[in-house]
């Protein structure tokens, strides 16, 4: 797994490359709440180039989410794909976050 | 029922890539599909860390994984613990309409796992847990 990110404006753009399973998903929180923690409140991820995910990926997800939540913070989806967002489907995480088609169209709602 | 592969190992997060790597393998030797092997690697992730998180109560203790294809050409892996014993397809639904403050995770990848599957079978024989997934080629 690989995390890259990008600050556009007031908002953290985070690309997630590769895998979010057992092992690299609690990578991934820990950069969410270090970010959290500098002070970061908007987040777009873009999940164009995240190829797997399982229950530990959506929990640490979920994690960041409830964080974000408490600092009336906001998080948006971008650009999920294939086996992916049928995960997202299957989990019911459209029901509790709002993705995007793509990038743009999750900046410009914020 | 033919036999494609056997694999046992500590039952460690540390293996969780051996144990997958060995089963898609076989999943692509026999021709499935990438979406078939997402399928089986996600089902496969969410049983074993249950094992590894659970079945030994901090103690060690192996995990085998087995693979076989039937005469149907269907795909299955069963994976087998001698730890306490638990039915893990006995969780209850998590409730997926909650919103994000009450959602809870527990559950999820149970639920994750009799989606994916075509059909999942729990035993407990000789005092060990036998989960049996089957992931059918044409899905």
């Amino acid at each position: 797994m690989e995390i890259i990110k990008r600050k556009e404006k007031d908002i953290m753009v985070i690309s997630v490359k590769g895998r979010m399973d057992a092992v690299t998903s609690p990578l991934f929180e820990k950069d969410m709440t270090d970010l959290i923690s500098k002070g970061e409140k908007t987040f777009i991820i873009n999940f164009s180039k995240l190829e797997y995910i399982s229950s530990a990926g959506l929990r640490s997800i979920l994690a960041t989410a409830k964080q974000l939540k408490e600092k009336e913070g906001k998080i948006l989806f971008a650009e999920l794909v294939g086996p992916v967002q049928e995960v997202f489907k299957i989990a019911g995480f459209y029901s509790i976050f709002q993705a995007y088609d793509t990038e743009e169209a999750a900046i410009s709602q914020l | 029922m033919h036999v494609l592969s056997t694999i046992r190992l500590p039952a460690k997060l540390d293996n969780l890539y051996k144990f997958m790597g060995v089963v898609s393998h076989c999943a692509k030797e026999q021709g499935f599909t990438q979406k078939s092997i997402y399928d089986i690697e996600l089902v496969m992730e969410e049983a074993l860390v249950n094992i590894f998180n659970y079945a030994y109560k901090g103690k060690t203790g192996d995990v085998e994984v087995i693979c076989f294809i039937d005469n149907d050409r269907r795909f299955i892996v069963d994976i087998i613990d001698s730890g306490v014993p638990f039915n893990v397809l006995s969780h209850k639904q998590p409730d997926l309409t909650s919103d994000i403050s009450e959602r809870e995770i527990g559950g999820l990848g149970v639920f994750l796992m009799k989606k994916l599957t075509d059909d999942i079978q729990y035993r407990r024989e000789n005092d060990k847990n036998i989960l049996s997934l089957v992931v059918s080629k044409d899905k």
